[in-house]
């Protein structure tokens, strides 16, 4: 059997490698968020937002993204045989879910660098918030790059799988996407940021990402089956 | 010597004595059958090939040539009887079969947007080889094949035949014990198979099976042959 950290360096590398050169993930997710914040921003005709009403903007905002990149995350396992690839070679198939996740959560942390400094130009005032909420977008990166990388793994053989993907997904991630606003609404509060439940809600993003990390763990063999 | 291999017989009688237990055969298969929900692909398929022995598949589209290829690569579960290759019993024993098979299917299992040596990397890497034993195996193929001026060119800038030979070398990259070749000379000129032969053809000491529709090609090369039809009994001669 090849090692598994030999295994899943190959896979990220190959996802990271590829999408460096075709460019077909990122920048749709940044142009997605970007284009929304301008909507937000003259659509709600405010210059500052502040708890809850910023916390829903950046997230909802972050999640649609992702689904962009999670809808392309197995098109090249599928179309071009990677799948059969990976079901050919002495590793622990497993390694392709954890190495599809690690690729999800660059992805999403490439995208939050783009998309949370114009987020805060839009709407921001008080930057004191944003060092904290790096921790909240790690943990629900986390979370979304476990689920989402099952969901799309499941979904990448339908031929309705731009529908299946949403459809799926974005019920499975309510609690995680409460959790985020949850712990983010204090960090973006008028007057600066708080702390009030912080630590509840981070441990909630914890919890999530633990089980749908280990389920996407367990279950992802059975997926690969004929 | 021809016998029919139907699914009451799963053996030519001339197989049927038990193999030298010393010499276990690379492949067993007897009654073998897989459905595709209603509809039967493949049904009571018997045959042993012996190590190092080339079989050559034939039979018209739709008869189930390409379903028992990827039964014996692991890729598809059998419906039923029984498979046995390289000493595993599909499909409980399959994760003992990887990495001992090169599997050459109609797809060439190469990343469109990676050039042939980055895409022969990655297989290596996923096969164990790494590092400099890494480069000098996929420097040899490449040269074997006739590939190395444009190994760094991305497969989707390749024709179909230069992607075939390098199929092809990704196919023997980990120098597998069994090879399972669904027309492997499909897309290559007179040089290419030529190129090919000395990576997959008989000489290479691997048990074989050739899913072919050139049987002038292939028929000199095998020691046995399978016959498929659509709805007949499988005949292996």
């Amino acid at each position: 059997m090849t090692s598994s950290r030999a295994a899943f360096a190959a896979i990220l590398a190959k996802d990271l490698r590829s999408e460096l050169r075709t460019l077909q993930s990122l920048p749709a997710m940044a142009l997605f968020s970007v284009t929304t914040f301008v909507i937000f921003r003259f659509g709600l005709d405010r210059t500052s937002l502040s708890g809850s009403l910023a916390a829903g903007v950046l997230w909802a905002t972050l999640l649609f993204a992702a689904v962009l990149g999670i809808n392309r995350l197995f098109v090249a396992e599928r179309e071009e045989g990677g799948f059969d690839a990976i079901r050919l070679a002495p590793i622990d198939r497993s390694v392709l879910f954890s190495a599809k996740a690690a690729a999800l959560v660059i992805y999403l942390l490439a995208l939050e660098l783009v998309a949370v400094p114009i987020f805060a130009l839009f709407f921001l005032h008080d930057l004191g918030g944003l060092a904290p909420l790096a921790l909240v977008l790690l943990l629900a990166d986390l979370g979304l790059a476990a689920t989402g990388t099952l969901i799309s793994s499941m979904a990448v053989n339908s031929r309705a799988r731009d529908l299946l993907v949403p459809l799926v997904l974005l019920p499975l991630v309510v609690p995680l996407m409460i959790a985020a606003t949850g712990a983010t609404e204090p960090l973006l509060a008028l007057g600066g940021p708080g702390y009030h439940r912080f630590g509840t809600w981070l441990m909630v993003l914890g919890l999530y990402d633990l089980i749908f990390g280990l389920v996407g763990y367990a279950v992802f063999d059975f997926l690969l089956e004929d | 010597m021809i016998a029919n291999a139907s699914q009451s017989s799963a053996m030519p009688p001339e197989q049927e004595k038990a193999p030298d237990a010393a010499v276990a055969p690379a492949i067993r298969l007897a009654g073998l059958r897989r459905d595709y929900g209603e509809r039967t692909a493949l049904d009571g398929v018997g045959l042993t090939v012996a190590a190092g022995e080339s079989l050559v598949v034939l039979g018209p589209n739709g008869a189930g040539k390409t379903t028992l290829l990827r039964i014996l690569a692991t890729l598809l579960r059998p419906s039923g009887g029984e498979a046995i290759v390289l000493g595993c019993s599909l499909p409980d024993e399959a994760w003992k079969l990887r990495g001992r098979i090169g599997y050459l299917g109609h797809e060439p299992l190469l990343y469109r947007d990676l050039s042939g040596r980055e895409n022969l990397r990655f297989h290596a890497r996923l096969h164990g080889i790494a590092g400099a034993p890494a480069e000098a195996r996929i420097a040899a193929l490449l040269a074997a094949a006739g590939m190395e001026r444009r190994a760094d060119e991305r497969i989707a800038e390749l024709s179909a035949g230069m992607r075939q030979r390098l199929a092809i070398c990704r196919c023997v990259l980990h120098e597998p014990e069994l090879l399972l070749l669904d027309e492997p000379d499909s897309n290559l000129d007179a040089e290419g198979r030529e190129l090919a032969r000395g990576l997959i053809g008989p000489g290479t000491g691997s048990t074989r099976v050739v899913v072919t529709h050139d049987p002038e090609r292939f028929l000199p090369e095998a020691d046995q042959v399978l016959r498929l039809g659509i709805g007949e009994a499988a005949a292996v001669s």
